[in-house]
């Protein structure tokens, strides 16, 4: 029986006029990773950005349906966006590190939520770093800038902030569509490692990526969930004709 | 073909007009005030404690004159920064996109007022309002001087300021917000540093401008030339002395030359100012840290 996370509830999602989402639902499990595929436009992105409410702050959005997290529809007015954010963490598309420095980019979403313990931050920055797999390559530099950090190294280091507040849930956005090969594998392996300790749900437009990493994969297309379930399964006997045809390629 | 070379050739010296217009306006005035220099010593003119130019003997300090330029435009960044910085915050991170269509240019209009309008203002309005507050026999002094320039560099600051906070990537925005920090903490930790030169910068030019401003200070600063105790006496800054006392002079005397040499003090520090702004919109961004 497999626990589940997040649990996602028609949802529906408009820019404007154009609707984006329609009618989204499946479950996301726990300490997993779940894969969201899909040609560009289908929302994929979107869909994303509705875990940790990102999508809130475009204008002329609007949203229907829930989103359960912890037994709580995210997209309840009480809720609070601040320790939202912190149980759902974020990397995205390019590495987009604060230009501060290694230390202070990892402490910045504790400093937030106005963590003052120096010695208790110095170790959860250590630990973060070192679940990033970053640790050895910036210990003996954590003051300088994190602009000096090569690609891979900047989205190691996103990675590292993210997991600083202690999620439990990663959304990943094409988080390797900036990097080389060789800074691509690291990040992959690194997530495989991470999902021992967080749910991950990751976006990508590399199909590769998804049969290679993923535990769950969802095929979104046009804004709808056309399928979702077990990589292995999807990738191999796809059930709608649609799956099929992206992954053969015929569009995307 | 010929059309075309002169075309060309007179575009080239249109051009050439302001690199022989800014020459020439140095080379003029060291050549009428380096005299004063050797005259009265350098240190004697930039740090002597009285200007008296008219007695007998003349007394030729312009120390005064230089720290009533400082106080005034101290004064003047004091009321400038917060009042500009705070409305380029307001105006590029949190106004309605409308409520920013009627602020922006009304705030940019402010830059288009005529001085000698501020002038105007300074001596009718702030003066008496001034002198009732506190007391004073008149209120023409550094504290009117310091709020009147405030309010002409205010669009200077707001404006360049804007522009570099509507610069800072959207990514680093979206990364502060995704972090769990609601938009205050995400414009004090994130936006301002990251801007951080182009403010600098902004707040640099200001200066510039309220040092170099004249009609203004002319108009409302009061005019005395003892070294102010404090910001409710009456002074003299370096471009009020010039412009005021430049019609008493003889040609070729030493007053003549000294207000010349004020005037090399003045466009050092100007010159200065400029190079500083150079270098740190030069730097921005090469490393953040």
């Amino acid at each position: 029986m497999v626990k589940n996370e997040l649990k996602v509830e028609k949802l529906n999602l408009w820019f404007g006029e154009k609707q984006i989402l329609k009618d989204v639902t499946f479950s996301i499990p726990d300490k997993k990773i779940t894969a969201i595929i899909g040609p560009s436009g289908c929302g994929k992105t979107t869909l994303l950005r509705c875990f940790n409410r990102m999508n809130d702050m475009t204008d002329n959005v609007k949203i229907k349906g829930k989103i359960i997290l912890d037994g709580c529809n995210i997209y309840e007015e009480k809720t609070n966006l601040s320790s939202l954010r912190m149980k759902v963490g974020m990397v995205f598309q390019r590495p987009n590190p604060f230009p501060k420095s290694i230390f202070e980019n990892v402490a910045f979403g504790l400093r937030v939520k106005g963590f003052k313990d120096k010695t208790r931050l110095t170790e959860i920055v250590e630990k973060s770093l070192k679940d990033a797999w970053l640790w050895n390559e910036v210990k003996d530099r954590l003051n300088s800038s994190a602009m000096e950090l090569s690609g891979g190294q900047q989205q190691r280091l996103c990675i590292a902030r993210a997991l600083a507040t202690n999620p439990e849930v990663i959304l990943f956005d094409e988080p390797t569509s900036a990097l080389d090969p060789q800074a691509t594998a690291k990040i992959e392996e690194l997530s495989v490692e991470l999902k021992n300790s967080v749910t991950v749900v990751q976006v990508t437009h590399n199909i590769g990526q998804a049969a290679r990493i993923s535990d769950y994969t969802a095929f979104l297309y046009l804004g709808e969930l056309v399928e979702f379930g077990i990589s292995e399964k999807l990738f191999t006997v796809p059930q709608d004709k649609r799956t099929e045809e992206y992954l053969g390629g015929k569009f995307g | 073909m010929i059309k075309e070379k002169l075309f060309k050739y007179l575009t080239l010296t249109a051009a050439l007009c302001s690199v022989v217009f800014l020459f020439g306006i140095i080379f003029s005035i060291f050549k009428e005030g380096y005299s004063i220099f050797a005259e009265v010593g350098f240190f004697k003119f930039i740090f002597g404690r009285s200007w008296h130019p008219t007695h007998y003997p003349p007394e030729f300090g312009i120390l005064p004159l230089i720290v009533s330029s400082i106080l005034v435009t101290a004064g003047a960044l004091l009321v400038s920064v917060p009042l500009g910085v705070g409305s380029a915050i307001y105006i590029s991170e949190l106004a309605h996109p409308k409520g920013k269509e009627i602020l922006k240019p009304i705030v940019e209009l402010l830059a288009g007022v005529p001085s000698v309008i501020y002038g105007l203002f300074g001596m009718a309005f702030l003066g008496p309002f001034i002198s009732r507050v506190f007391g004073l026999p008149v209120g023409l002094n550094a504290l009117n001087a310091s709020i009147i320039l405030g309010v002409m560099v205010v669009p200077i600051i707001s404006s360049i300021s804007e522009d570099a906070l509507n610069l800072v990537p959207r990514q680093l925005i979206e990364a502060s917000y995704a972090l769990g920090a609601n938009k205050w903490e995400t414009i004090i930790r994130v936006i301002l540093p990251a801007a951080k030169s182009g403010v600098i910068s902004s707040i640099v030019l200001g200066f510039g401008r309220a040092i170099g401003e004249t009609m203004v200070v002319l108009m409302v600063a009061g005019g005395a030339t003892s070294i102010p105790r404090s910001i409710f006496r009456p002074v003299r800054p370096m471009t009020s002395a010039i412009a005021a006392e430049m019609g008493e002079t003889t040609m070729g005397s030493s007053h003549l030359h000294a207000l010349f040499g004020i005037a090399i003090v003045l466009f050092v520090i100007t010159f200065i100012s400029n190079l500083i702004t150079e270098w740190v919109m030069r730097n921005r961004g090469k490393n953040g840290a």
